[in-house]
C-alpha cells in the first residue's frame, strides 16, 4: 500500500461514494449549527418536506449576534434583526431535534470553541459548518472545513457532501519558538510567506517541533486561520496532548469505547514517503510577534518593520497596497511599533480560549490600559468561568478591560459591538478586512499577549520589551 | 436552482485583488433569514456612502453598468468568510457570471449553488476581458458553458476549465440534494459500517 498523508487517510475513512469523475459523497461526523449561515438551510427542508438525517450529530449554538454585555437575556440588548434570527435557531433547533445550546446556557459560545470544550470534535472525524473558521477543529486531527448555506442544507438532509479530494500541502515549522512568540505570530507568518491565496486548493498539514510544542489551544489558533491563507482546512496529527485535551469531556468516548477510540487515533499520522504538493518550511526561532498593516490577512510583519510602500509590490497588490494604506491611514516608512491604538479587542475563535487569556493576563498584571477602550470577550460561557476562577477577571478589570460575556464580538461585529469610522484597533481576531470590525475601522491584528502590550501603551508594542 | 447554459452581457470591471465575502456584503446584511433581495446591499460600503446616497465612482453606479450581468475581477475573489450571503446578493443584482484568475474555495462552490458561472482564466486573458468591459455598454461578453468558452466583444476566444459535474447542475439547473438522495442505500452502507468500525462517532 501507498504511503499515505493525514489527510488521505480521514478522506479515505469518510467516501460513501464515489462517481466515474471522482466526485465524491463524503460523509460528515459533527455538523455544527450557528444562527446566520444556518435559517434559510431549515427553510429549505421546511420547503421541501426533509428532515434531519442525523440530528444527534448535529449541534447548534448561537454565537454571531449575540450581544456580550451583561443582562443580555433582556431582549432589548439586541435589534429586532438579530432577535429574529436567534429566534429562528431557538425554533430550528427544536422543531428538528438537534443538539442546542441556547444563550442563557453556560455551555454557549463561539461555535468552534464549543466544539472541542464538549468533545464533540475528536480526532479523526469529519466536521463541517457554516462557517469559514471551522478549520478551527483541524488542530485535533479531524478535516473541518466551512460551508455554505446550501451545503448546510445538504449536510442536514444526507449526512454528506458532495466534494473532490484537495491536494496535499504540508507546512513545517521546525525548530524552537523564541520568547513572546506564540502559535497567532505562527499562523501570521505562514500567510505572510504563502499570500492569502497560497493554500487554494489544499489541506493543510501543519508539523514540525514548533507544531508539537504547542498546547491544543494553540494549536487551533494556527488551524483556525489555515482559510485566511486559502485552504480549505489546516490538520495537525494527534498526539498525547491531543488525546488528553479529550479525555472527559461530556461527549468523549468513555471506557472500553475510549480504548478502541484510541488505539484508532494512533494511526492518524502522515505515512514515512507520503507525497505532499507543496511544501512550505519555517525556522521557528526566525519568527517573531507579528502584526498586520494592510486589510489583508497576508500584509503581516514583523512588530520591528515599518509599514511597507506600493512599490514594494508587483502587479495588482501595487493598486491594493494603496487602497489599503489610505484605508489604514497609514504612511509608508512609519515604524510599526509608533502606531497609536484607540481600542483592543481580546477573544474570538482565533484566541478567545483559557491560554489566550491566561497570556494577555500576565503581561497585564497590574497595570492600567492606555488606550480609549479594551474589552475581553471568552471564548465561551466555560471559559468565562475558568477565568473567573484563576483570577484573570479581576487581573483584566483592574487594569481597566470590559469583562464581558461569550460571543464572537467585535470580530465581525454582528452584534452591537463595533469600530466606529476610523478607530483603531489591535485585535486578536482572524480578519483585517476593510469595515470587518465596523465601517471605516481600522484592524491590526496581533497575538493575546501583543494586544496586551498595545493596551498598556497605546500604541503597537513589542511585547519582548515587557517580558 | 436557476440554469445557467449561455450568456451574452456587459461585463461591470472591478480591478481590484482579494476581493472578500466583506467587501462584496457588509456583515450587517447577513442578519436576514431570506436568500432574496441582497441585491441592493451588494458591495455597499464601496456603493454607498454615509448618509446611503450613491458614490457616483463605483462601477455598478455607472449607467452603462447598471444592468451588468457579469462581473470582471482580480485575482482570489472572494476570499474571506463563507457566507453564501455574498452569491445571493451578486445573484440579486442581477450577475450571473464572474471572471477572475483565481477565487477562494467556499465562495467557489457556493456560486455553483446558485446558478452563478464563476471562470478562472489566465491573469493576461482577465486583462483583456478587463479592457473590454471598461468599454461599458459598448462591448458584450459572450459567455458559452457548455462550449466552456468566453467571448470578447473584440471576438477573442478563451477557453476555460470547468469540474463536469458542477457543469451538469448548472446547465440542467439540477437539486444537488435530490441528486444525492438518489444514493441513499451508498450513505446507509457507509453510516452501518462506520457505525462499527467507529463506534464512538
Amino acid at each position: 500500500m501507498s504511503p499515505k498523508t493525514l489527510y488521505d487517510k480521514i478522506w479515505d475513512a469518510h467516501v460513501a461514494h464515489e462517481a466515474d469523475d471522482g466526485t465524491c459523497l463524503l460523509y460528515i461526523d459533527r455538523h455544527l449549527v450557528h444562527e446566520v449561515t444556518s435559517p434559510q438551510a431549515f427553510e429549505g427542508l421546511r420547503m421541501t418536506g426533509r428532515t434531519v438525517r442525523a440530528p444527534e450529530k448535529t449541534i447548534a449554538v448561537p454565537d454571531h449576534n449575540v450581544p456580550t454585555t451583561l443582562g443580555r437575556e433582556d431582549p432589548e440588548t439586541m435589534p429586532e434583526d438579530s432577535r429574529v434570527q436567534m429566534a429562528a435557531l431557538d425554533q430550528n433547533a427544536k422543531d428538528f431535534g438537534i443538539h442546542y445550546y441556547p444563550m442563557n446556557d453556560v455551555r454557549q459560545g463561539i461555535v468552534h470553541i464549543v466544539g472541542p470544550e464538549q468533545g464533540w470534535t475528536l480526532p479523526g472525524m469529519t466536521v463541517v459548518c457554516g462557517d469559514s473558521h471551522t478549520a478551527t477543529h483541524g488542530a485535533f486531527g479531524a478535516l473541518a472545513h466551512g460551508i455554505g448555506t446550501s451545503e448546510v442544507e445538504h449536510v442536514l438532509a444526507t449526512q454528506t457532501l458532495i466534494q473532490k479530494k484537495s491536494k496535499n500541502m504540508k507546512v513545517e515549522i521546525t525548530g524552537k519558538l523564541r520568547p513572546g512568540v506564540t502559535a497567532k505570530d505562527i499562523t501570521m507568518s505562514v500567510i505572510g510567506e504563502t499570500g492569502t491565496a497560497g493554500g487554494t486548493g489544499y489541506v493543510i498539514e501543519y508539523c514540525g517541533e514548533a507544531i508539537r510544542d504547542l498546547s491544543m489551544e494553540g494549536r487551533m489558533t494556527v488551524c483556525n486561520m489555515a482559510i485566511e491563507g486559502g485552504a480549505r482546512a489546516g490538520l495537525i496529527a494527534p498526539d498525547e496532548k491531543t488525546y488528553a485535551y479529550c479525555n472527559g469531556r461530556p461527549h468523549a468516548p468513555k471506557g472500553a469505547q475510549w480504548e478502541a477510540a484510541l488505539a484508532y487515533w494512533k494511526t492518524l499520522f502522515t505515512d514515512e514517503g507520503a507525497h505532499f504538493d507543496k511544501v512550505v518550511t519555517l525556522k521557528g526561532e526566525d519568527i517573531a510577534p507579528s502584526v498586520t498593516w494592510g486589510t489583508s490577512p497576508e500584509d503581516v510583519l514583523p512588530i520591528t518593520a515599518v509599514v511597507p510602500a506600493p512599490s514594494d509590490f508587483e502587479g495588482g497588490k501595487v493598486g491594493a497596497v494603496e487602497r489599503s494604506l489610505d484605508y489604514m491611514g497609514l504612511t509608508p516608512g512609519t515604524p510599526l511599533n509608533e502606531i497609536a491604538i484607540d481600542t483592543v479587542f481580546i477573544g474570538s475563535c482565533t484566541n478567545g480560549r483559557i491560554e489566550d487569556l491566561r497570556a494577555a493576563a500576565e503581561i497585564l498584571k497590574g497595570k492600567k490600559i492606555g488606550v480609549k477602550r479594551a474589552m475581553v470577550v471568552p471564548g465561551s460561557g466555560l471559559v468565562r468561568a475558568q477565568a473567573e476562577e484563576e483570577g484573570l477577571a479581576d487581573i483584566f478589570k483592574e487594569a481597566g478591560f470590559e469583562w464581558r460575556m461569550a460571543g464572537c464580538s467585535m470580530c465581525l461585529a454582528m452584534n452591537p459591538d463595533q469600530l466606529a469610522p476610523g478607530e483603531r484597533c489591535a485585535a486578536t481576531s482572524n480578519r483585517n478586512f476593510e469595515g470587518r470590525q465596523g465601517r471605516g475601522g481600522r484592524t491590526h491584528l496581533v497575538s493575546p499577549a501583543m494586544a496586551a502590550a498595545a493596551a498598556i501603551t497605546g500604541k503597537l508594542t513589542d511585547v519582548r520589551e515587557m517580558m | 436552482m436557476d440554469k445557467f447554459t449561455t450568456l451574452s452581457g456587459i461585463a461591470a470591471p472591478l480591478p481590484l485583488v482579494n476581493i472578500d465575502t466583506d467587501m462584496i456584503i457588509p456583515k450587517q446584511f447577513l442578519k436576514t433569514i431570506k436568500r432574496s433581495g441582497l441585491g441592493v446591499n451588494l458591495f455597499d460600503e464601496m456603493r454607498y456612502d454615509d448618509d446611503r446616497a450613491e458614490i457616483a465612482d463605483f462601477v455598478l453606479n455607472k449607467p452603462q453598468y447598471r444592468e451588468a450581468s457579469i462581473l470582471v475581477a482580480g485575482e482570489n475573489f472572494g476570499c474571506g468568510s463563507s457566507r453564501e450571503h455574498a452569491p445571493w446578493a451578486i445573484k440579486d443584482f442581477g450577475i450571473t457570471c464572474v471572471i477572475a484568475p483565481s477565487y477562494a474555495d467556499i465562495f467557489y462552490n457556493n456560486c455553483f449553488k446558485n446558478g452563478i458561472l464563476p471562470i478562472a482564466l489566465p491573469q493576461e486573458q482577465v486583462d483583456v476581458l478587463m479592457k473590454d468591459a471598461e468599454k461599458g455598454s459598448n462591448a458584450r461578453i459572450e459567455v458559452d458553458l457548455e462550449a466552456q468558452t468566453v467571448t470578447s466583444s473584440d471576438g477573442d476566444v478563451f477557453s476555460f476549465e470547468v469540474d463536469s459535474f458542477k457543469k451538469r447542475c448548472l446547465m440542467e439547473g439540477l437539486d444537488d440534494i435530490g441528486l444525492t438522495m438518489e444514493k441513499a442505500a451508498s450513505i446507509d452502507t457507509f453510516e452501518a459500517a462506520a457505525a462499527q468500525a467507529r463506534p464512538w462517532v
